[in-house]
């Protein structure tokens, strides 16, 4: 049996982005001091005419231009994502059709608060497992919402990140996989509201430490490994302390993360968080390297992969698409009024 | 073919006019042309209309037949057609008029033009007005008219050197000629600074360099030449109708500062009067933008392409200029009522070959040019009239 | 609504998404959007006319930045509008983002990407479609054209 794994990636920042002590400002609060305490200095923003879906098929495109493989060789796109344009019709029908995937290969949409993208992989992995499909395109992006005033407004932001799975060519195999789930309701939104309400600081221990700490041992020890050795390491990051603290915790070194650490200069871009932290880690990683990440969704569960980036990483045109490290430098601010508009919280009718 | 004049000319005044329907408009502009052209009214063989949007402005189709009987002629059942054109729908509703005369099939026809457009909001006369463009391949993605216009406008001062100022002296001319005009929607000047300072709409052209959304309707009655001197003592004659079409979209065309529309328009006319632009005393050009009126005059010959900044510089189109433009105030100062638009740039040639233009007079006056467009410049119609 | 119904939207989704248009097999010309023939071949084009996919690379020829705008656009302003020449031929009107108002130029290199274009009111439907961006922003390295094979 062949090694399965991702064939190609690209990922999507917006450009815009606003300073926590420009929110700060706003409400009255001390933006210094809530930068340190949550490890945010800035955060993207969508642009007025980007949503999920733009994000997703800049994300996908990347992905193509950075390879060789045809898009109808495409059997699959999953979607993940908490903030789909539409409620009810898909996004991935449209990256399907923006990228020429389309009409014959399977498609839905993911929501698995912040985890939906690596959940995508893990569906996308089975399905080139069983020999369904030749390719699978997981996608993994939000433009996250937060109510006006709310502590997440120093952190939801915007980002995605597309990988395609496959067995041909593959710059990183996908060892093992594993996920660990319970009924956690930490942070949740309910439908046909449009701002996301949450559990405060139950969020961290019985939620963010707890799954991810669980599927991370779970998964080294179902392959026999330990946190040095492996050279990257990436975690959900919905703050700049969380997973720090979560890599401490498991035994990993902050040069491990660092390489994935997008948080204090993008914000928390959700179900696209792991997916533009793997992405930055193979714009670098070299023949050999070894790679662990656990995500982690709200509601709540954490999926976890061992991964191994094979020779052919040489052969992907990664200059093809944007660097991360490019997009999180490439930016424009904005200030809260603009911000108020971009993101509809001046909504009348 | 058999000669065509016209015999009768009417002009609401142009403007805000809250007060005033559609179809009061158009049957005062209509009582008015049949009073001045001395027929009773039961010898109208025909009508004809120019309106571009009275289905998005005042939710009317059907325009045809509401002239006629607004008009008071439904139980004469005189056949009555609505033309469009978009902008130029008034100087197409003279083109049939004048055909169906040439041709023999009428004797006497009256054309109307007519646009109500304040019944709706600025963003709706905006979007309006875009669908004149292309609707799928340039309005969907966010382009107006102004922006189709002041494209043509950036590209020109790229191309040519036409400077801000160029454009801004077109307005500044028109406005002094507006100043003139009774009926004119604006009836004062302006300064440089006025047009410099104002607003931008889409740059570079601001506020002061498009013309304004107008509620107005002008008229005219138009008779075989033979039958003529039975109403009046000084019928205009039609000497030339041209018309030309072009791609609806501003990308698609050959350059993108040249109106072929109107090159080929105004060289059909020129060859049916067997004149040349030397021979035009004046001409009515269709400034619905300032760059509109640069271009025409370049396009119609007056002047080289990528001279007509130059020559707006040298104040040769002014009212003492060589070549007198938009007397009547153009479209810039007069008001713009789409579809009137064609329609009265007809009627002040008339009053100017006529001697009747007051204070805007041009000495002499004897063969004139109407220049009418539709979007920006998908369609083009070119009158030239002559005194007899 | 400046966009129409549904139907008229979708079926234009090659096009807006993808940049297809046709090229005639009797003279080579491109065309965007696609023609049925050719307007210089008339006649002889008939079942030459071929689908291709536009690179979505391109020049500036000219450019507005459009404050008074339509309803739905009126979000954006003020926003640039430009006529893009692509490499393979044809013309096309299209906003330009990511780019600062102060640094847009006539001879500008663009290339195109994936936007809202509208969307009808907070109920009905988004429409999607191109708009294009400075070219090179960050793709440093080798330029390799799209695999369009097989």
């Amino acid at each position: 049996m062949s090694d399965i794994g991702i064939v190609s990636y690209g990922a999507y920042i917006p450009r815009y982005r606003i300073k926590a002590e420009e929110i700060a400002s706003v409400w009255g609060k001390d933006g210094e001091s809530i930068s340190k305490g949550l490890g945010i200095y800035e955060k993207s923003v969508p642009s007025i005419d980007q949503d999920t879906a733009t994000i997703s098929v800049e994300a996908a495109r990347g992905a193509l231009n950075r390879c060789s493989i045809h898009p109808k060789d495409i059997g699959a796109i999953y979607v993940g994502s908490e903030s789909h344009p539409y409620a009810v019709k898909p996004t991935g029908t449209i990256v399907g059709e923006a990228i020429g995937a389309t009409p014959e290969l399977m498609v839905a949409d993911y929501e698995f608060a912040c985890k939906a993208g690596t959940a995508a992989m893990q569906t996308c992995f089975a399905f080139v497992k069983s020999n369904m499909i030749k390719y699978g395109l997981a996608i993994g992006a939000d433009t996250s919402q937060a109510a006006p005033g709310d502590a997440l407004e120093f952190s939801a932001s915007a980002g995605g990140g597309a990988f395609i799975i496959g067995k041909d060519n593959v710059i990183a195999i996908i060892n093992k996989t594993c996920s660990y789930t319970t009924d956690t309701p930490d942070f949740w939104r309910r439908a046909e509201r449009k701002y996301p309400a949450h559990g405060g600081r139950f969020t961290g221990g019985p939620a963010y430490f707890k799954h991810i700490t669980n599927c991370s041992f779970n998964l080294m020890k179902k392959v026999n490994t330990k946190p040095e050795d492996y050279d990257y390491a990436i975690f959900h990051q919905p703050n700049g302390k969380f997973p720090v603290s979560i890599a401490r915790k498991l035994g990993f070194s902050y040069d491990q993360i660092k390489q994935s650490l997008m948080v204090p200069y993008i914000g928390n871009t959700y179900s696209g968080a792991t997916m533009i932290g793997l992405s930055s880690v193979l714009d670098i990683a070299k023949s050999g390297d070894r790679i662990f990440l656990t995500s982690y969704g709200s509601g709540a569960g954490s999926d976890s992969f061992d991964m191994t980036i094979t020779d052919d990483i040489i052969k992907l045109h990664r200059g093809n698409a944007p660097l991360v490290e490019q997009m999180v430098n490439d930016k424009k601010y904005i200030d809260y009024g603009t911000y108020a508009k971009l993101t509809d919280l001046l909504y009348w009718e | 073919m058999r000669d065509v004049a016209v015999i009768g000319v009417g002009l609401t005044k142009f403007g805000e006019l809250w007060d005033k329907s559609f179809r009061h408009l158009i049957t005062e502009a209509g009582s008015k042309a049949i009073f001045d052209s001395g027929i009773g009214g039961l010898e109208i063989d025909a009508m004809y209309v120019g309106s571009m949007s009275s289905g998005r402005f005042i939710g009317q189709e059907h325009i045809g037949a509401l002239v006629a009987d607004a008009s008071g002629f439904s139980h004469l059942n005189i056949p009555s057609t609505r033309v469009e054109g978009a902008c130029a729908s008034g100087g197409l509703a003279v083109r049939e008029g004048y055909l169906s005369i040439a041709s023999g099939l009428n004797d006497i026809v009256v054309v109307g033009g007519i646009e109500k457009m304040n019944d709706v909001g600025g963003n709706a006369a905006t979007e309006t007005l875009a669908t004149a463009l292309d609707q799928e391949w340039e309005a969907f993605f966010g382009a107006t008219l102004s922006g189709v216009y002041a494209m043509i406008a950036n590209r020109h001062m790229y191309e040519y050197g036409t400077t801000r100022e160029n454009l801004a002296q077109v307005a500044i001319k028109n406005h002094a000629n507006g100043a003139l005009n009774p009926f004119a929607q604006y009836q004062r000047e302006i300064k440089m600074e006025h047009v410099l300072n104002a607003a931008t709409v889409a740059y570079p052209l601001g506020l002061f360099d498009c013309s304004p959304v107008t509620d107005g309707a002008a008229a005219l009655v138009l008779c075989s030449l033979e039958k003529a001197k039975k109403f009046t003592e000084k019928p205009v004659k039609i000497i030339a109708s041209g018309q030309a079409s072009d791609s609806l979209a501003l990308h698609e065309r050959r350059d993108i500062c040249t109106l072929d529309s109107t090159v080929i328009a105004a060289k059909k006319a020129y060859k049916q009067a067997n004149i040349t632009h030397k021979d035009i005393d004046l001409a009515e050009v269709h400034d619905c933008f300032t760059i509109a009126e640069i271009c025409a005059i370049e396009d119609l010959g007056f002047v080289k392409k990528g001279e007509g900044g130059k020559a707006v510089e040298e104040n040769i189109t002014t009212l003492n200029g060589s070549l007198p433009v938009n007397t009547s105030g153009g479209l810039k100062s007069k008001g713009h009522p789409v579809g009137a638009t064609g329609v009265a740039q007809i009627v002040e040639i008339v009053k100017q070959l006529r001697g009747e233009a007051d204070k805007r007079q041009v000495k002499d006056a004897e063969i004139g040019l109407a220049h009418n467009v539709g979007g920006s410049g998908a369609t083009c119609i070119v009158h030239i009239l002559e005194a007899i | 609504m400046g966009c129409g119904g549904v139907a008229r939207f979708w079926r234009e989704i090659p096009q807006r998404y993808n940049l297809i248009g046709n090229i005639c097999g009797s003279c080579n010309k491109t065309f965007f959007p696609p023609k049925e023939a050719c307007p210089y071949c008339r006649r002889k084009s008939m079942g030459k006319m071929q689908d291709i996919k536009f690179s979505g690379k391109g020049e500036i020829i000219t450019y507005t930045i459009i404050h008074s705008a339509s309803e739905n656009f009126q979000k954006q302003v003020p926003y640039i509008m430009a006529i893009i020449k692509l490499n393979e031929g044809p013309k096309i009107t299209a906003q330009i983002v990511d780019c600062d108002i102060e640094n847009i130029k006539i001879g500008m290199k663009v290339d195109s990407t994936f936007r809202k274009i509208q969307e009808d009111g907070y109920t009905g439907a988004i429409y999607y479609g191109y708009k294009f961006r400075p070219c090179n922003v960050l793709v440093t390295n080798n330029e390799k054209e799209k695999c369009e094979t097989k």
